[in-house]
């Protein structure tokens, strides 16, 4: 029997990858499985169509880590990223609101829609980037044991209350407003425009099955101002060659410390005996062993189908069942023979080179949301568009383009059943094109070819329990010391030698990475590795 | 990218040094020629024509506008009579400054008020229940400024006698030609001056009755660099530079009350409430809590210190040819006590000014500190002596029109 390694980790997505590299570097023999012919889990590029590379699902890079950048030294392992400087707002009335890097330029596109609103932008920045202080150290460490009575947690506890203390009343209070409302109510404290309250609120529903209206969703409106390039705050970026270019540049810096990565090898399920993971088992009945087995995927996933009930406790059991997994989201991938122009600002021009929202009016998206709430897809969908070619060439042919279109909503529990989707695939990707056609017409007659993943697809081909592309809704109640479950939110589980280490823990989804580098530092902190 | 000011035709031409700015989203001349010194000279011996239009403007209208403006300001607006003009800043309920400027009364209910920061939002929020208008006069009224000892006849030429005789600190309603304009004897460069204000589409029009009249006065356009020398040779604040405004700054110790700043003078306490007072009060009364921490002053450096510096590496002394604002820390015995936020060679007073903030206990006049400097990439620091501001007051500045001081300083 080959020696065993000393850590298997299930899942080559970006976290899985950032914890075998972090264990690799540390000296460690590290075994990476990996489902799909290709690395990056979510976070992958694939030339789907000949010549067109699409970033299948994940599509922007901003949340990933500058710590793990340096860490794992990811720039000389090829990752290269190129900011993207405009956020656009076409409307169907041919008026248009572009945000740009430029706070001047910005402000006098607001102005145009409401002169008081372009004057509060900057200081709601400025309020937004203060608060992102308070929760950056939550993210990039452990989440904090609120029930423990050990002196060192304690201190942490402080810490994390003195940051919070020591910002000014005004401040506080618009802290604690923002943990309980929704995205809306809290942007209409600061504006008066629809036009930019619209796609501003968006940040706060991405991935979940809540409307802008639903309380509780004005936390993750702080995640886009957290979102930092090089240091830099607020900036948002693409990976050069598609965001699975961010993979391989960990997978790159995984192997050059040793790691060992095997794709097409779909672990089929945790060896456990004696209550302690020993291994895995693959489809095809390899059996591989480790003294530590980490579970890259979705603790629901994990739990219930890698481990099996019988290995746990029944109280873990019933919160995975109750986990809000719920996937609301969809992704419709474009390869177009030229591209259109929005009828509401001709031309290609830099305002095509950011992200695009269609997200009007708040009463659109919570329409939008009207429609999933009672198991349909949106009639007219919140989607967010990026067109990655235009700035990086790499990944269409010449004058070709491609066209990232995140889709929201499209209920996981549609209307007769998940499994019905495969039949509704069509109609789904016809609503996204006919919904862009209202804002750049001629777009229908431009696609070449076109990818349309619904979030049963996003189930079946990516693993993605209930097609949710955080494992699991940041909502407050699964988020920090409760994220997977309470008691079981720091990367360890109830079997021992079985870790966690993706977007199901603390600090939560998003290509962030730092669950992956936070439990590999928590493995070898624990000493069993 | 930044827009056009209204004046852009004429000045885009003239800018043979390509050195622009940009001030408040809109394209500003640095100095139109490659070196500042004549337009400089231009300020302090003739008269120099600036574009002000980027300066924020909001017209407040109404039966309340008086008192609406007592309410945001410091200073209690309605004692100013018709034609007047008055210099203040505005507070928000802690008694931090927002942002200084001027308030004109342009007729029994028509006030102008400027600002360094886009002021609207928080002008509609104070205004709640007052019988008052706002109107946003930013991009609608283009601004130029006329400064320096000839300014007064240039605009006799331009606008008559009624305009060239205003008292310091008063505007009238005028006509150029075919034009009608608002003029203020008011400036940023703490010299005889006037400011002209003029509907935006007039702006060109007025910039060439401006030049025509200023053909025998030694006019010059002048750009933001020899403004900025005399701006410091006046000792005014430069918002963002020597202060930051409270609604933009990031943590409340980069905040500064009007006593710290030095415009006390401009705060009327012994009156109803208005945004902040109670702050003030309790710093005025010197209390504990309230007391100020710091305090805005002027420096001059030692000049036969920086001389010796340069002495030492074999250099000799070379003087800056235009002011910095990149803040240099100030020393008390070895000590950092404080902060010089920008400053200037004065050409005119062969000084080396600054403006700095330290700490309360070392602001008398005399107080000996010592400002950072470096000499061939070496940091040293040189002596420096807090003063009386402005450091250069000409007796013209405030004379009235007739009075010999016209000719000299």
């Amino acid at each position: 029997m080959a020696r065993p390694y000393d850590a298997i980790i299930i899942g080559g997505g970006h976290n899985g990858l950032i914890c075998a590299a972090t264990l690799a570097r540390a000296g460690r023999r590290v075994l990476v499985l990996e489902r799909r012919h290709v690395l990056g889990g979510a976070a992958v590029s694939e030339e789907v169509f000949e010549g067109f590379t699409f970033s299948v699902c994940s599509y922007v890079v901003s949340l990933l880590r500058p710590w793990i950048i340096r860490d794992l030294d990811l720039a000389r392992h090829g990752l290269r990223i190129l900011p993207l400087d405009c956020s656009f707002s076409p409307l169907p009335d041919g008026r248009s609101l572009a945000r740009w890097g430029d706070p001047e330029r910005t402000r006098r596109e607001i102005a145009a829609f409401s002169p008081a609103d372009a004057e509060v932008y900057g200081e709601y920045g400025r309020t937004m980037m203060q608060m992102g202080r308070i929760v950056k150290p939550l993210i990039d460490a452990p989440a904090p044991r609120p029930t423990s009575l050990n002196p060192a947690r304690l201190v942490e506890i402080l810490g994390h209350a003195r940051r919070l203390q020591a910002l000014p009343r005004s401040l506080r209070t618009r802290f604690l407003q923002m943990m309980t409302m929704s995205a809306a109510d809290f942007l209409d404290l600061w504006f008066e425009s629809d036009v930019l309250k619209a796609p501003m609120s968006v940040s706060g529903i991405i991935g979940t099955y809540q409307g802008v209206r639903s309380p509780g969703t004005a936390y993750v409106l702080l995640h886009h101002y957290m979102g930092e390039i090089d240091g830099a705050f607020r900036a948002w970026g693409l990976a050069q060659g598609g965001t699975g270019a961010v993979s391989l540049a960990i997978a790159a810096a995984a192997r050059a410390a040793g790691c060992e990565i095997r794709t097409e090898a779909p672990v089929e399920r945790v060896l456990v005996r004696g209550g302690t993971a020993r291994g895995v088992v693959l489809a095809g009945g390899e059996e591989l062993y480790a003294r530590t087995v980490v579970s890259g995927v979705d603790p629901r996933l994990t739990f219930l189908g890698l481990v099996g009930a019988e290995h746990l406790p029944a109280e873990l059991c019933e919160r995975m069942r109750h986990f809000k997994l719920r996937g609301s989201s969809g992704k419709v991938n474009l390869a177009l023979d030229h591209l259109p122009e929005f009828t509401s600002r001709p031309g290609i021009g830099p305002h095509m080179h950011g992200d695009v929202a269609i997200a009007p009016s708040i009463e659109y998206l919570e329409r939008a949301f009207d429609d999933a709430k009672y198991g349909e897809p949106s009639r007219r969908p919140y989607i967010n568009v990026v067109i990655p070619s235009l700035s990086d060439p790499s990944v269409a042919p010449p004058g070709k383009h491609v066209m990232s279109c995140f889709v929201q909503y499209a209920p996981y529990h549609v209307n007769g059943g998940a499994e019905t989707w495969p039949e509704r695939r069509a109609a789904f990707g016809d609503t996204v094109l006919e919904t862009l056609e209202e804002y750049m017409p001629g777009l229908t007659s431009a696609v070449l070819h076109r990818q349309v993943l619904t979030p049963w697809d996003l189930e079946q081909e990516f693993g993605l329990s209930e097609g949710n592309i955080f494992h699991g809704e940041l909502s407050l109640d699964q988020l920090a010391f409760l994220r997977p479950a309470p008691g079981w939110a720091h990367y360890q589980t109830p079997v021992a030698g079985l870790w966690m280490c993706a977007s199901g823990t603390h600090p939560g989804g998003g290509l962030m990475g730092a669950p992956g580098a936070l439990a590999a530092r928590a493995m070898l902190a624990e000493g069993s590795l | 990218m930044p827009v056009e000011s209204p004046f852009h035709p004429r000045t885009a031409p003239l800018c043979e040094s390509y050195r622009w700015k940009e001030w408040a989203g809109r394209h500003a001349v640095c100095s139109f020629g490659t070196t500042v010194d004549p337009e400089y000279l231009a300020l302090r011996h003739a008269c120099g024509l600036i574009d002000v239009s980027p300066l924020f403007k909001y017209e407040v209208k109404g039966p309340d506008a008086a008192a609406l403006l007592s309410w945001i300001w410091t200073r209690d607006v309605t004692r100013l009579a018709v034609g007047a003009v008055a210099y203040g800043c505005w507070c928000d309920e802690d008694g931090k400054v927002i942002d200084d400027g001027t308030v004109a009364r342009l007729g029994p209910e028509r006030y102008r008020m400027t600002a360094a920061e886009p002021s609207l939002r928080w002008l509609s929020r104070q205004a709640r229940g007052f019988d008052a208008t706002l109107r946003d006069e930013s991009e609608s009224v283009a601004a130029l400024a006329l400064q320096g000892p000839t300014s007064r006849g240039v605009l006799r030429e331009l606008c008559g006698s009624e305009a060239a005789d205003l008292e310091f600190f008063r505007g009238t309603r005028a006509r150029a030609g075919g034009l009608e304009l608002d003029v203020t004897r008011t400036g940023y460069t703490g010299d005889l001056g006037f400011e002209l204000w003029v509907d935006a589409t007039d702006a060109v029009e007025l910039w060439d009755a401006a030049v025509a009249a200023g053909a025998d006065h030694g006019l010059a356009p002048v750009g933001l660099d020899a403004l900025d020398i005399t701006r410091l040779e006046a000792g005014f604040l430069l918002a963002g530079v020597d202060y930051i405004g409270a609604r933009d700054a990031i943590i409340p110790s980069q905040t500064s009350t009007p006593f710290e700043l030095g415009l006390g003078w401009a705060v009327h306490l012994e009156r109803g409430p208005f945004v902040g007072r109670d702050a003030l009060r309790r710093e005025a009364r010197g209390r504990s809590r309230g007391r100020s921490r710091q305090a805005l002053v002027g420096l001059v450096a030692d000049w036969e210190a920086i001389e010796e510096l340069h002495e030492r590496h074999s250099l000799p002394p070379s003087l800056p040819t235009r002011a910095w604002r990149e803040s240099v820390p100030v020393y008390a015995a070895g000590r950092q006590v404080g902060r010089a936020t920008s400053g200037t060679w004065s050409p005119t007073l062969k000084q080396n000014l600054a403006l700095a903030t330290v700490e309360a206990g070392r602001s008398a006049v005399g107080t000996r500190l010592e400002l950072e400097t470096t000499v061939a990439y070496e940091r040293h620091t040189v002596p420096a002596t807090v003063v009386e501001r402005p450091f250069f007051d000409p007796p013209r500045k405030k004379a009235s029109s007739g009075a010999a001081a016209e000719e000299g300083a």
